[in-house]
C-alpha cells in the first residue's frame, strides 16, 4: 500500500520536473529565458530519490543543472520558473537564474556554475552541522566532469579525514558537454575514487527511483550516525543537450533512443498503468501536473523585474564597502 | 584608557581568543594553526585553549579549507581561515571570488558569508618570487568582499574585532614583518575599530603620504626625514581599503593640495590606482601636482637581498616622490 502511494508521488515528482524542463525550453525558444539554459531531463529519477532519501533540515548543493533538485526539494514551481525569467519572485529575486537557484526555506544551498567549486563549500556545510552538534546530513551532487577537477579532490579528501555527514552524489550522464567519459578521464567506474580516501561507496543505475532512494538512504544513515561521507555514483544520461545552444550532434540517435528505454519516468508509468490500485490516478496526477506547470508560468509571466535598488542591498549586509 | 603594550602578532591572537570566547560559532581553521602553534604563532595558546573542535588543523588544501569555511559560513558558523601566507590563497582564489563574495547577491540576499580569511601579506625577507605577493590589489577589485590591512597592534586587534562581527567576507591582511611590532593596545574589553575609517597617524601641512600596513612605517621615517627638510609631510594609515574613507582622504588633500601614495605591490592598476582616481575625481581643484604613487618596480621580485630592497618601496623613493610633487627637488 505505501509502496503504491510513494509511487504515485514519485511519478508526480518526475512528471513536475519532466514538465517544468519542457516548457522552460519552450520559454527559452521564445526568448523569455536569457543565458545559459542546462535541462535535467532524463536525469530526474536521481533528485527525486534523492530528495525522499534525506529530511526537511538536511542540505542540498549542487551544479549549474538545478532545477530538478530545487523542485524536488520542494520549491514552488512558480517561484522556480519566475528565477528562470528573471522576476523580482524568483527564488534568488531574478539575480541568479537558471544555474543559481537557492533557497533558504528548503536548504537549497545553489545552483553553483564553476565545475567541482561547489564541493568543498557543500563539505563546510556538512562541517558546521557536525560543528553544530546537529544531525542534518548534506547532498553534494555533481557530474562526472567535474571529476579530475582539483577542487573535487580537496573536497574528499577534508570530508573522508574528518568524517563530515555528506553524501557526493556523482550524477554520470556520460558527458561532460560533449567529451565522453573515456576521453577524460583514466577509470570508468568513478567510485573507485572513494578507495583514494577511504570512503565508502556505491554505483548504480537509475532507472528506478526506489532504488535511487534506498541506495542513497544506506549513504545518508551512515552519513547521520557519524560513519562519515560516501561517494555514490549514478548511472544515467541526459535526453537533451548540455544546454539548450548543444544539438548533441556528437552521440548517435541509437545511443539517445536505447537510452530513453531506461527512463524512469516512462517506466514508472507504465508500471502505475499496469497495477489495478494505480491506474486509475495516473491521468489525474497528469492533469494536476499540467495545471500546476501553467500556473507557474503564468505566475513568472505576471511578476515585476527586480530593480536597480536590489543590486547594491544584496551585494553586501548592511552598507556597501566602496 | 588603560592600555596594555603588546606585539602585533599577539592583538591578533587576542582578538581571535576574545571572539572564540564570545561567541561559540567562531571557529579557527588553517594549515598548522593547532599543534605547532602558527607558522608565525600568531595562534600560540589557542588549541589548549579551545581543543580541537575550534582550533582545526588541515591539510594543505587551501581550495578546500577556504570552501568548507564558505560552506560552514552559510549555515551559521563564523570562520576565522588562516592561509599560512597570503601568497596561496591563489589556490583558493576561485572559492573567495565566486562562492565567497558572490553568494549573498546571486542567492538573492538569501546567503550570508560571515567569514574571515587571514594571513601575512606581501613581502618577507627574501622569500622570492612566489612568496613575495600584495594580494589585497586583487581582493579589493571584489564588491562583496571588504578588504582591510592594519599597521599597528592596536588597529589588528580592533579590526580584527570587527571582520569577526561582520556578516560579509572580509580579507584580513597582516604583515609577517610587522608581527613583532610593538605597540599599545587599549584593554577596553569591547574595543573594536570601525572598518571604511583611515586615520592621520602623523599630521602635517605641505604634502599627505597615503599608506596603509607595512609601508605606513615606512611612509613615518620618510616623512621624519623629511621634516628635516623642512618639509612638513601629513601621513594618513588607511586601515581599511575596501571601504575606502574618502573623506579623509579629502580633508587631508583639502590641507595640503599634494599627494603620494605608497604601498607595495604592481604598478598596473590596484588600489594606489584606484585612490589616485578618486583623488583626481573628487579633489581636482584642490590639487597642485599631479598624484604619485611608490610602489614596487613592475617585475616578480628577485631573490637578490639588494634587487629585492630595490624592487619594494623604500623611504628614499617616498622622499623623492614627495619632493617631486612639491617642486622641491
Ligand atoms: C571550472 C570550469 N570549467 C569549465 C566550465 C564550463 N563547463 C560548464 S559545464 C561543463 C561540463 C560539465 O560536465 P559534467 O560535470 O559532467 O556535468 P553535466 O553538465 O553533465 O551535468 C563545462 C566544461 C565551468 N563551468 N567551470
Amino acid at each position: 500500500m505505501k509502496r503504491r502511494e510513494e509511487g504515485l508521488e514519485f511519478f508526480r515528482q518526475l512528471l513536475l520536473i519532466r514538465r517544468f524542463e519542457e516548457e522552460s525550453a519552450r520559454a527559452y525558444s521564445m526568448g523569455k529565458i536569457g543565458g545559459f539554459l542546462h535541462l535535467y531531463i532524463g536525469q530526474e529519477a536521481i533528485a527525486v530519490g534523492a530528495c525522499a532519501a534525506i529530511q526537511k533540515d538536511d542540505y542540498a548543493v549542487t551544479t549549474y543543472r538545478d532545477h530538478g533538485l530545487a523542485l524536488a526539494r520542494g520549491m514552488p514551481p512558480g517561484v522556480a520558473m519566475a528565477e528562470l525569467y528573471g522576476k523580482q519572485t524568483g527564488c534568488s529575486q531574478g539575480l541568479g537564474g537558471s544555474m543559481h537557484f537557492f533557497h533558504s526555506e528548503t536548504n537549497m544551498l545553489g545552483g553553483h556554475g564553476i565545475v567541482g567549486g561547489h564541493r568543498p563549500l557543500a563539505a563546510g556545510v556538512a562541517f558546521a552541522s557536525k560543528y553544530q552538534g546537529y544531525p542534518h546530513v548534506t547532498l553534494a551532487f555533481y557530474g562526472e566532469g567535474a571529476s579530475s577537477i582539483g577542487a573535487s579532490h580537496e573536497a574528499m579528501s577534508l570530508a573522508a579525514l574528518w568524517k563530515l555527514p555528506i553524501v557526493f552524489i556523482c550524477e554520470n550522464n556520460q558527458y561532460a558537454m560533449g567529451t565522453p567519459l573515456k576521453r577524460h578521464l583514466s577509470i570508468t567506474d568513478i567510485s573507485l575514487k572513494a578507495d583514494a580516501y577511504g570512503m565508502a561507496k556505491d554505483r548504480f543505475v537509475a532507472d528506478d527511483v526506489f532504488t535511487v532512494r534506498d541506495r542513497i538512504q544506506a549513504a545518508v544513515d551512515r552519513a547521520r550516525s557519524g560513519e562519515g561521507p560516501t561517494l555514490i555514483e549514478i548511472r544515467t544520461y541526459r535526453f537533451r543537450g548540455h544546454s539548450m545552444s548543444d544539438p548533441a550532434k556528437y552521440r548517435t540517435k541509437s545511443e539517445l533512443d536505447a537510452e530513453k528505454q531506461r527512463d524512469a519516468l516512462t517506466r514508472l508509468e507504465k508500471q502505475l498503468l499496469e497495477d489495478d490500485g494505480t491506474k486509475d490516478q495516473v491521468a489525474a496526477i497528469r492533469e494536476t501536473v499540467e495545471a500546476e506547470i501553467a500556473e507557474a508560468i503564468q505566475f513568472a509571466e505576471s511578476s515585476p523585474e527586480p530593480g536597480l535598488e536590489l543590486l547594491e542591498a544584496t551585494t553586501y549586509d548592511g552598507d556597501f564597502a566602496r | 584608557m588603560s592600555t596594555t603594550t603588546m606585539r602585533y602578532r599577539e592583538a591578533i591572537r587576542s582578538a581571535i581568543d576574545e571572539e572564540m570566547v564570545r561567541d561559540k560559532n567562531v571557529f579557527l581553521m588553517g594549515e598548522e594553526v593547532g599543534h605547532y602553534q602558527g607558522a608565525y604563532k600568531v595562534s600560540e595558546g589557542l588549541l589548549e585553549k579551545f581543543g580541537e573542535n575550534r582550533v582545526i588543523d588541515t591539510p594543505i588544501a587551501e581550495c578546500g579549507f577556504a570552501g568548507i569555511g564558505i560552506g560552514a559560513a552559510m549555515t551559521g558558523l563564523r570562520p576565522v581561515i588562516e592561509f599560512m601566507t597570503w601568497n596561496f590563497s591563489a589556490v583558493a582564489f576561485d572559492q573567495i571570488l565566486n562562492n565567497a563574495a558572490k553568494m549573498r547577491q546571486m542567492s538573492g540576499g538569501q546567503f550570508n558569508v560571515p567569514i574571515v580569511f587571514r594571513g601575512p601579506n606581501a613581502s618577507a625577507r627574501q622569500v622570492g618570487s612566489q612568496h613575495s605577493h600584495a594580494m589585497e590589489h586583487f581582493y579589493a577589485h571584489i564588491p562583496g568582499l571588504k578588504v582591510v590591512a592594519p599597521a599597528t597592534p592596536a588597529d589588528a586587534k580592533g579590526l580584527l574585532k570587527t571582520a569577526i562581527r561582520d556578516n560579509n567576507p572580509v580579507i584580513f591582511l597582516e604583515s609577517e614583518t610587522l608581527y613583532t611590532f610593538k605597540g599599545e593596545v587599549p584593554d577596553e574589553p569591547d574595543y573594536t575599530v570601525p572598518f571604511g575609517k583611515g586615520r592621520v597617524a602623523r599630521e602635517g601641512k605641505d604634502c599627505t603620504i597615503i599608506s596603509w600596513s607595512r609601508l605606513l612605517q615606512v611612509s613615518l621615517q620618510a616623512a621624519e626625514t623629511l621634516a628635516a627638510d623642512g618639509i612638513d609631510v601629513e601621513v594618513i594609515d588607511l586601515r581599511s581599503l575596501r571601504p575606502l574613507d574618502e573623506d579623509l582622504l579629502i580633508a587631508s588633500i583639502e590641507k595640503t593640495h599634494r599627494a603620494v601614495v605608497a604601498y607595495e605591490g604592481w604598478p598596473y592598476g590596484g588600489v594606489g590606482a584606484e585612490i589616485v582616481d578618486r583623488l583626481q575625481r573628487l579633489a581636482f581643484d584642490e590639487l597642485d601636482a599631479p598624484v604619485l604613487r611608490v610602489c614596487n618596480l613592475d617585475v616578480p621580485m628577485p631573490y637578490n637581498a639588494a634587487l629585492e630592497q630595490q624592487v619594494i618601496p623604500q623611504a628614499n623613493r617616498i622622499i623623492d616622490a614627495v619632493r617631486q610633487v612639491s617642486y622641491r627637488q
